[in-house]
């Protein structure tokens, strides 16, 4: 893996400051920090809309920024993204290999634009297929394909090159539990070794698998850190998982409780967040009392990273709430 | 600059070319379709004017013999005779005959008692063009027998008519005034700049439609090296329709090409890099494969047509829209196509026209470099 020197010995793969992306008038990404260290799985998470995309695009040099710096492999976002491009494999969030050719000349055609000496050329094509596994396709064209198998052959050729620095775009949306557990495989694989993967999704089960997480919001960085941190000290509140029967039905109820900030549904539970456990907890079973409700549980669990998503976001808008 | 990654770009191109019927159709058939079209469709030349006569005077041999200038002319072409106005205009309504002769009944005997003999002429008026050009033919007929009558009674009464004017005009380069032979070198014009900049400016809009733009966007390949690797297959392509219309015009319409192949191809290569460039530039403001070809049609087919002196010859136009003509690159590239078929014009007379192409290729590439990069990113 090739880098700038000055990369190497820093040990950075990506690094940004005050990296922002306006649309005219509509900020994208705001004025986001942040650092990628190599070898490093990095998530990238928001809801839709949140800027995941058009960040990546301008560390692929794809989109210039408006403002702020940033280095990709030590080279710098604006000035030098044709040495970028060199080292970084990038998968969009949509499809984007030609269709109207097979699986074997979209693999050809990306190993000739990345110069692959000619004598590698087969022997890559040929680890990208069994990557991918897609042997049986080889000379389908892409086209009848289904979505999993595009992917897996979109994956094939983002990394064909052997870049340092992957990014990928929702590599998993619409593809079925093996296929992502597959793909998980694969990017630890490439981590394993040394190389740098940033990824955004929107499966928390697979941001579990991240080394580091950041969450974005309104192009709006809202929180970072590793999956056990964010899980701990980055979220502020407790959560409480209430099982009852119809839970459904009486989730708006609950969230209307002094001490409750909110619920959301998680299955057939409630998850309630609240400010301090113990006192949410009393007020949830006398509120249960007067409802003359008995089967139900409220117990103290663990925040999934799916309920720090969702109350990080709820404290963003309250706070925001007058703008 | 580099060379594997543009002829990679380029196979994949002529891929998707074979693999896509449409495109393929419109590049090889459409030239054909145009060239018959315009080649026999549209003829400037108004020749065997349908014309119906009605004779009022048919019992006279003076009258015959004056009516025999028309059926001999290759102008006119007698369709019928009749003998009332009713047909006339039954006929005229219909477009049977454009033009009616009506002979009066002392017609005659005008002419013998040596008194000015009246005739009438009814032109369907509705394309005044042909009008008028069809009354020109009568007129000149009408003419020349006055003239036959004028010498034959001063020659009765002794006189030698000795001053007169006698015009022979020659036409050169197109003897028989083909208006084919002025049409076809325009056509293959139009046929290129639209080909050209139809074809690049759809394929450009579709990496954009598909996000495949995206992806290459993320990879080294530079903006050069993309726009170059487009062109080939194109450039091909334009070279291929170039040749069927060069064919077609000696084999079909048997328009001469007198002036040299070397040059044709210099030219040509320079006038289709001016095209497909502008269906590059095109497409980096149209990202839709719909808007990228009605905005490609719009900005070649009218000026090619209309502004190029390809139909309408540019001195007949207003001060201003001739003015206009200047920017028009197919003006440049008919004016040399017809020195070329028409007059084997060299270079010593074309370099006007071929600085005037270069000057077009080079800023519109430029153009189209720029504007990629700008919009790329
Ligand atoms: N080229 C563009 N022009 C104008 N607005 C844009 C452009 N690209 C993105 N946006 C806007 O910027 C915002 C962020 O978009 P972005 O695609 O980065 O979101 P995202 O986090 O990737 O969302 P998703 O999860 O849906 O992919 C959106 O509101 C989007 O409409
Ligand atoms: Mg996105």
């Amino acid at each position: 893996m090739i880098m700038n020197p000055a990369a190497q010995s820093s040990n950075i793969a990506v690094k940004v400051e005050d990296l922002e992306k306006k649309f005219g008038d509509f900020i994208a990404v705001n004025q986001i920090n942040f650092e990628v260290k190599q070898g490093e799985i990095f998530g990238f998470l928001g809801p839709n809309g949140a800027g995941k995309s058009t960040t990546i695009r301008m560390l692929c040099g794809i989109y210039t920024p408006t403002s702020g710096k940033g280095t990709v492999g030590g080279f710098d976002i604006v000035k030098e993204q044709h040495n970028i491009k060199q080292h970084i494999g990038y998968m969009s969030q949509k499809f984007s290999l030609y269709d109207d050719l097979t699986v074997e000349e979209n693999i050809d055609f990306y190993s000739r634009i990345y110069n692959i000496p000619k004598n590698e050329r087969e022997k890559r094509k040929d680890e990208t297929i069994r990557l991918a596994g897609i042997e049986e396709f080889r000379k389908r064209l892409t086209r009848t394909l289904s979505g999993g198998w595009k992917q897996r052959l979109a994956l094939g050729c983002a990394i064909i090159h052997q870049p340092g620095i992957i990014f990928l775009d929702e590599p998993t949306s619409g593809v079925d539990p093996i296929t992502r557990l597959n793909f998980w495989n694969i990017i630890k694989d490439m981590a394993a070794q040394g190389r740098t993967i940033f990824v955004t999704t929107h499966y928390m089960d697979e941001a579990q698998n991240c080394d580091r997480l950041m969450m974005i919001y309104h192009g709006t960085m809202i929180a970072m850190g590793t999956p056990e941190e964010m899980k701990t000290s980055i979220m502020k509140n407790e959560i409480l998982e209430i099982v009852m029967p119809e839970a459904e039905k009486w989730m708006e109820k609950v969230s209307q409780l002094d001490s409750v900030k909110e619920t959301a549904l998680f299955g057939v539970n409630i998850h309630a967040v609240v400010y301090d456990s113990g006192k949410a907890t009393q007020d949830i079973k006398d509120f249960f009392r007067q409802q003359g409700i008995n089967d139900y549980s409220v117990n103290r669990i663990k925040a999934s990273l799916e309920d720090v998503f969702v109350s990080l976001i709820e404290t963003y808008d309250e706070e925001h709430k007058d703008k | 600059m580099n060379f594997k990654r543009i002829w990679a770009i380029s196979s994949k191109e002529f891929i998707q070319i074979k693999r896509d019927p449409r495109s393929l159709g419109l590049a090889l058939v459409i030239p054909v379709f145009l060239l018959l079209i315009f080649g026999y469709g549209l003829s400037l030349d108004i020749d065997r004017v349908p014309t119906v006569i009605w004779d009022q005077d048919a019992s006279s041999q003076l009258t015959r013999d004056f009516l025999l200038n028309f059926k001999l002319s290759k102008y006119f072409k007698i369709v019928r005779y009749t003998d009332n106005y009713r047909d006339i205009d039954n006929l005229i309504d219909r477009n049977k005959v454009l033009m009616a002769l009506v002979v009066p009944k002392d017609f005659s005997h005008y002419l013998e008692s040596k008194k000015t003999a009246p005739l009438q002429l009814l032109v369907d008026g509705s394309d005044s063009n042909t009008a008028t050009i069809a009354m020109g033919y009568a007129r000149s007929v009408v003419q020349k027998y006055n003239a036959d009558l004028l010498t034959e009674s001063f020659a009765e009464a002794g006189f030698r008519p000795s001053k007169t004017v006698n015009l022979r005009s020659r036409v050169w380069f197109n003897m028989g005034l083909n208006s084919r032979w002025y049409i076809v070198p325009g056509v293959i014009s139009m046929i290129i700049m639209i080909i050209a900049a139809l074809l690049t400016s759809i394929c450009i809009a579709r990496e954009w439609e598909r996000g495949t733009m995206e992806q290459l966007i993320s990879t080294p390949v530079k903006p050069q090296e993309l726009i170059i690797g487009k062109f080939i297959p194109y450039f091909t392509i334009g070279f291929f329709d170039l040749s069927v219309g060069v064919f077609m015009a000696r084999v079909l319409f048997g328009v001469p090409f007198r002036g040299s192949y070397f040059l044709l191809i210099i030219l040509s290569a320079l006038f289709l890099t001016g095209a497909l460039s502008q269906g590059i530039l095109i497409s980096a403001g149209a990202r839709t494969q719909l808007l990228a070809s009605q905005l490609a049609t719009l900005s070649t087919f009218i000026p090619t047509t209309l502004l190029s002196g390809f139909i309408y010859p540019i001195f007949n136009m207003p001060k201003f829209v001739q003015a206009v003509t200047y920017l028009i690159p197919a003006r440049y590239y008919i004016s040399i196509l017809r020195g070329l078929f028409l007059k084997g014009n060299g270079i010593q007379v074309m370099w006007n026209e071929a600085v005037f192409l270069l000057l077009f290729a080079i800023i519109m590439f430029s153009l189209a470099i720029r504007k990629f990069r700008k919009k790329g990113v």
